[in-house]
């Protein structure tokens, strides 16, 4: 199991770093043109690119933070299951927590 | 304390213990080893020690001086001690038998683990091999292949210090050098004993192992390419 949880981890890395630099072009393009926040929300609800795109980030997000919290902790005196299972708690957090934020955005 | 003598503490015990202190006349090209054996024979015999070579070969002189894990034979004390001060303690992430002698096999049991062993493809009835040195495989075998067993990085590794199953720089560089091996042939059984939540995919790279090694190893090198080879065969549904 390590070697897949290494590969997703390293594969969310890859995915988040483009995605990192997009949105943070589009907030500075986006600022410096003075949009209102009501603007950014009319560009954004109701589209598909912008809900895969912030739908993606937090998927990979909450996977690289999980298998990444759990390596951690799994260097902690904690015993080892703990570390898993706060590693997935962790995960699925983020995923809720990202996917509200995301329907709030494109909904 | 004058410019003739040396402040030493050394660890005595075991497990539990404290370090005491001895005062050793600092000599000429003293190395650290001069000094413990100093001690031994002069003030203390009871201290226990291992060291066989006393030239850099055989490995088991090792120990942890002011800190840092180093062959106690090859390392003059005027270069290591800190203002005429050394300390000299068991090397760190093994247990302690003694004073200054660890129980290594815990970390050669780990080369085991790793599937550290040579399996060869061919018998006394084929000819030899032919091995082109120029190849990269044989290149990255030979960077790797002057290991000692010291455990020296084993000592130095943080993350064997966090995680006592963990394999360690040494025993993964072992089986990077025989994946590199033509001659071998339990490359994917090796793979899979390096795969564990122990294994290679453990290490964060520190490359306290490549620092420390009086051999100038890399075994963070070789770690990353165990990386790169299991993921190559999980993708390939190999593993």
């Amino acid at each position: 199991m390590a070697v897949w949880l290494f590969i997703l981890q390293r594969g969310s890395a890859l995915v988040m770093a483009p995605l990192v630099l997009i949105h943070i072009g589009v907030m500075v393009v986006a600022v410096r043109n003075g949009l209102s926040s009501e603007e950014i929300l009319g560009r954004t609800q109701g589209s598909v690119f912008w809900a895969a795109f912030y739908g993606l980030f937090v998927l990979a997000a909450a996977v690289h933070g999980g298998i990444g919290l759990r390596a951690a902790l799994a260097e902690s005196p904690l015993p080892r299951p703990a570390a898993g299972a706060l590693g997935l708690v962790f995960a699925l957090l983020a995923l809720w927590l990202g996917g509200r934020a995301v329907a709030a955005l494109v909904a | 304390m004058g410019k003739d003598m040396l402040s030493v503490e050394i660890w005595r015990g075991a497990a539990e213990g404290a370090f005491r202190r001895y005062e050793v006349p600092a000599r000429q090209s003293q190395t650290v080893l001069d000094v413990v054996t100093w001690v031994q024979r002069e003030l203390d015999p009871g201290l226990a020690y291992r060291f066989a070579c006393r030239v850099g070969m055989c490995g088991s002189c090792a120990m942890m001086v002011n800190g840092r894990p180093r062959w106690t034979c090859r390392s003059h004390v005027d270069r290591v001690a800190e203002a005429g001060r050394l300390e000299i303690a068991p090397l760190r992430n093994l247990p302690v038998i003694k004073d200054l002698a660890c129980d290594m096999s815990g970390f050669f049991d780990k080369w085991d683990r790793a599937e550290g062993r040579f399996h060869p493809t061919a018998n006394r009835e084929n000819d030899v091999a032919a091995i082109d040195p120029a190849t990269p495989a044989r290149a990255a075998a030979n960077a790797g292949i002057e290991c000692i067993n010291c455990g020296i990085c084993h000592a130095a590794c943080d993350v064997v210090a966090w995680n006592a199953d963990y394999l360690g720089p040494a025993a993964l560089n072992r089986a990077w050098t025989l994946m590199m091996d033509t001659r071998d042939g339990a490359g994917r059984e090796r793979l899979r004993a390096v795969s564990g939540d122990a294994g290679c995919h453990a290490c964060h790279s520190h490359q306290s192992c490549m620092t420390y090694c009086p051999n100038a190893l890399n075994p963070t090198a070789a770690i990353a390419g165990l990386k790169r080879m299991t993921v190559k065969a999980a993708l390939k549904g190999e593993l």
